[in-house]
C-alpha cells in the first residue's frame, strides 16, 4: 500500500470571526490559531457555534466580520471550491449514484486526473480505510460506518490542506463510533493533515485531539490540551461540560474556600457563599462511623468504582475510587469526605 | 408462519386484485383477442388497418401531440418545481403552488375545454376584454381548435402534473451533496453535470414518460374542444365504439385500443424503471 503523506497541511488562523443569523449571534468574535498538522476539536453543546465556525473555515458560510487565514493566505472571501479543503459531514453525504470508488475519485475527476489513475488512487484510499473490497458497491449497499469511511477516503483523496470533520461519528452506533474515531486519529497522525473536528461528545474530543477548543454561546471558553481542559478548566462552563462535577456548598475567603470542613485553594479568588466544583476523582473517602457522609450507592466499573453518598447537609457527592480501595466501603456505611488539595473553581451559590 | 402471513397479505389485497382483474385485465384480454379476430376467424387485418390510413394518422398525430405537450410540460414543470423547492418549506409560495398543482393536474375533460373556449375562444371573455384594450388575440383564438391549441390546453393540466411528480425528486437532492461537491472543488455547473443531473435524470425521464402516457390517453378534452376534427387515437376508438366504422372493420377499434395500451404500457414500464432506480439510489 502506498503511504499517502500530505505535504500540503497548513496552519489556520481565525481572527475576530463573527456571524449572526438575525438577532442570534452564532459565532461571536472567535480567535483561534491552529498549527499545521494539528487535530483540534471544536467542542460544545448544540447551538454553541462550533458547526458555524467550521463552515466558515470551509467557505460554506460567510463571516460578518473577521478573517480566515490558511497557510499564511487570507481566504476569507475565497469560494469553498477554491479553498483546497475537504469536509466530512454528519449525515452520509456520499453521492448515491456513484460506487464507493467513484465517490472517492470524485475530487480527482474534477481535477482532470485520468480515469485509470484516479481509479488506482481511489482503491489505495479505500485500502487505507479497509474498504478496497467494497470499491464497486453503491452507498445504499454500505453500512453507516462504511459510508463514513468512504466519505473520509473521498475527503483525503484530493490531499487537502485542511480536513474538516463535522460530527462525522454522531450518526453511528457506539461500537462503530469508537472504532472509527481511533481510525481517524491514526490516519490523521500518519498523514500529518491539519484537521478541525467538530463534536459535542467530550469523550470523543478528549480521546482524539491534540487540543480542544470549548465553545459556548458563539464564544471560545477555553482552548488547550485535553489534559489541561480536564484538569485545569478555565471557567465553570468548561468544568461542568467536560467530565462530571460535584456541586458542593462552600464559603470562599479570598484565595481559599472552605468546603465540608476542608480548606482548598481557589483558581479564581472569591468571597462569600459559593458552589464549589469538584471532580469525583478529587473526592477522598475514609471509613469513619462519625464521618460527614452516608454511602447510598456503590457501582463497580472495572478498574474504577463509583461511590455515591450524601453529605450530612443533604448534598449529594460522587467519588470515583480505584476499585481496590473502594472494596472496603459498603452501601449505608458512614465515611468522612475530604478533597484533593488542588485549585478549584466556584460559581454562584445555588 | 410465513405462509400464513403471505395468505393474509393476499386476502387483504384481494379486493384490489379483483378490481384490476375486472376493469383492466379482462378488457385487455378481450381487446387483445378481438384485435386478431375478423368475420372469418383469426387475422392481422385489424392491426394492419389500425396502423395505416386514417387510423395510422391518428397514431402519428397522437404521438406528436403527446410528445410536444410532454416535453414542454416537463421543461416548464421542472423550472416551476425548482422555484418551489428553493422556497421555504412552510412558506406561502410552496403551499399555494403545491395545492394548486394538485387541483389543476386533475382539471381536464369537458370542463377544461369549456373554460378555454369561454375565456380564449373567438368570442371568449378574455379575448373580448383584450380586444377592447387594443390587444388582438384572434389568431390564437382560431388556433384553439387545432393541434397547437390542443397542446396549449393540455399544458394546463400537464405542467401541474409535472410539478407534482418531480417535486419529491428535487426535494430529495440533499444540501450535503452540493456542499460535499463544493468542498471537493466542484463548481455549480460541475455539480449539476456530475451529481444533480444524473440523480435527477431517472425521475425526469420517468415523469416525461408519465406525461406522454397521460396525454396519449386523454380523450374528453380533445373530443370536447375539437369535436373529433383532429384524428387522435382515443377519439378514433370513441368513434368506433359509437358504431362509426366501415362494415367488416368492427374489430379495428380493438386493435387501436391494443396499440394504445402497448404504447402506454411501454411508457409506464419506463416510468417504473426510473422509479426503481431512484428508489434504489435514495434508499
Amino acid at each position: 500500500m502506498t503511504v499517502l503523506i500530505n505535504e500540503k497541511a497548513a496552519s489556520i488562523s481565525l481572527t475576530g470571526i463573527t456571524r449572526s443569523y438575525g438577532a442570534v449571534r452564532a459565532v461571536d468574535g472567535l480567535d483561534l490559531e491552529i498549527a499545521s498538522g494539528e487535530l483540534i476539536s471544536l467542542l460544545g453543546p448544540s447551538g454553541c457555534g462550533k458547526t458555524t465556525a467550521l463552515r466558515i473555515i470551509a467557505g460554506l458560510e460567510q463571516t460578518d466580520s473577521g478573517t480566515v487565514v490558511v497557510g499564511g493566505k487570507d481566504i476569507t472571501r475565497t469560494p469553498a471550491n477554491k479553498r483546497d479543503m475537504s469536509m466530512v459531514f454528519q449525515s452520509y453525504s456520499l453521492f448515491p449514484h456513484l460506487s464507493a470508488a467513484d465517490n472517492v475519485a470524485f475530487g480527482l475527476r474534477l481535477r482532470g486526473v485520468k480515469p485509470a489513475v484516479r481509479r488506482r488512487r481511489a482503491i489505495e484510499l479505500l485500502e487505507l480505510v479497509s474498504l478496497d473490497h467494497h470499491a464497486d458497491r453503491y452507498p445504499s449497499e454500505l453500512s453507516g460506518g462504511q459510508q463514513q469511511r468512504v466519505a473520509l477516503a473521498r475527503a483525503l483523496a484530493v490531499e487537502p490542506k485542511v480536513l474538516l470533520l463535522d460530527e462525522p461519528l454522531s450518526a453511528l452506533d457506539a461500537k462503530v463510533r469508537i472504532q472509527l474515531r481511533d481510525e481517524i486519529r491514526t490516519l490523521q497522525r500518519r498523514l500529518g493533515i491539519t484537521t478541525v473536528f467538530v463534536t459535542h461528545d467530550q469523550e470523543e474530543a478528549l480521546s482524539m485531539s491534540d487540543r480542544i477548543a470549548v465553545m459556548s454561546n458563539g464564544r471560545l471558553e477555553q482552548c488547550g490540551s485535553p489534559a489541561e481542559i480536564y484538569s485545569r478548566p478555565a471557567t465553570p462552563f468548561v468544568a461542568e461540560f467536560i467530565g462530571s462535577m460535584n456541586h458542593v456548598p462552600g464559603i470562599a475567603d479570598g484565595a481559599t474556600v472552605t468546603v465540608s470542613g476542608s480548606r482548598l485553594p481557589l483558581s479564581v479568588p472569591g468571597s462569600g457563599a459559593v458552589t464549589v466544583l469538584i471532580r469525583p476523582e478529587a473526592v477522598r473517602l475514609t471509613d469513619d462511623p462519625n464521618g460527614n457522609t452516608t454511602i447510598t450507592t456503590i457501582s463497580f466499573r472495572g478498574p474504577v468504582t463509583r461511590v455515591i453518598g450524601r453529605l450530612d447537609d443533604g448534598t449529594p457527592i460522587t467519588a470515583d475510587l480505584p476499585s481496590v480501595q473502594a472494596a472496603s466501603f459498603a452501601e449505608g456505611g458512614r465515611v468522612h469526605v475530604t478533597y484533593a488539595e488542588e485549585p478549584v473553581l466556584t460559581k454562584a451559590a445555588d | 408462519m410465513a405462509d400464513r402471513r403471505r395468505w393474509a397479505d393476499l386476502a387483504g389485497l384481494s379486493p384490489f386484485l379483483l378490481y384490476v382483474a375486472i376493469f383492466l385485465g379482462a378488457p385487455t384480454v378481450v381487446l387483445a383477442v378481438g384485435a386478431f379476430r375478423g368475420p372469418d376467424g383469426w387475422t392481422l387485418e385489424n392491426l394492419h388497418a389500425a396502423f395505416t390510413g386514417v387510423y395510422g394518422d391518428a397514431f402519428v398525430v397522437s404521438t406528436e401531440l403527446s410528445l410536444i405537450s410532454a416535453v414542454i410540460s416537463a421543461v416548464v414543470g421542472l423550472a416551476v418545481a425548482f422555484v418551489i423547492a428553493a422556497a421555504p418549506e412552510e412558506g406561502p409560495l410552496r403551499q399555494v403552488v403545491s395545492t394548486a398543482s394538485g387541483v389543476l393536474a386533475n382539471f381536464g375533460g369537458v370542463p377544461l375545454a369549456f373554460a378555454f373556449i369561454a375565456a380564449f375562444g373567438p368570442v371568449g371573455m378574455v379575448t373580448r376584454w383584450l380586444s377592447t384594450n387594443g390587444v388582438d388575440i384572434s389568431s390564437f383564438s382560431l388556433h384553439l381548435f387545432d393541434l397547437s391549441g390542443l397542446v396549449v390546453v393540455y399544458l394546463y393540466f400537464q405542467i401541474p402534473l409535472m410539478v407534482l411528480v418531480i417535486l419529491p425528486a428535487l426535494e430529495g437532492l440533499r444540501p450535503q451533496w452540493v456542499e460535499a461537491a463544493r468542498s471537493l472543488g466542484s463548481s455549480r455547473w460541475q455539480y449539476w453535470r456530475l451529481v444533480g443531473g444524473p440523480l435527477l435524470f431517472p425521475p425526469f425521464a420517468g415523469a416525461l414518460l408519465l406525461l406522454f402516457a397521460n396525454s396519449f390517453a386523454s380523450y374528453a378534452t380533445a373530443a370536447a374542444l375539437t369535436s373529433g376534427s383532429i384524428p387522435l387515437v382515443p377519439i378514433q376508438i370513441g368513434q368506433v365504439m359509437s358504431g362509426n366504422v366501415a362494415a367488416g372493420q368492427e374489430n379495428v377499434g380493438k386493435a387501436l385500443g391494443l396499440g394504445a395500451i402497448v404504447l402506454v404500457a411501454l411508457a409506464m414500464g419506463g416510468y417504473g424503471w426510473a422509479q426503481r432506480k431512484t428508489t434504489r439510489w435514495l434508499r
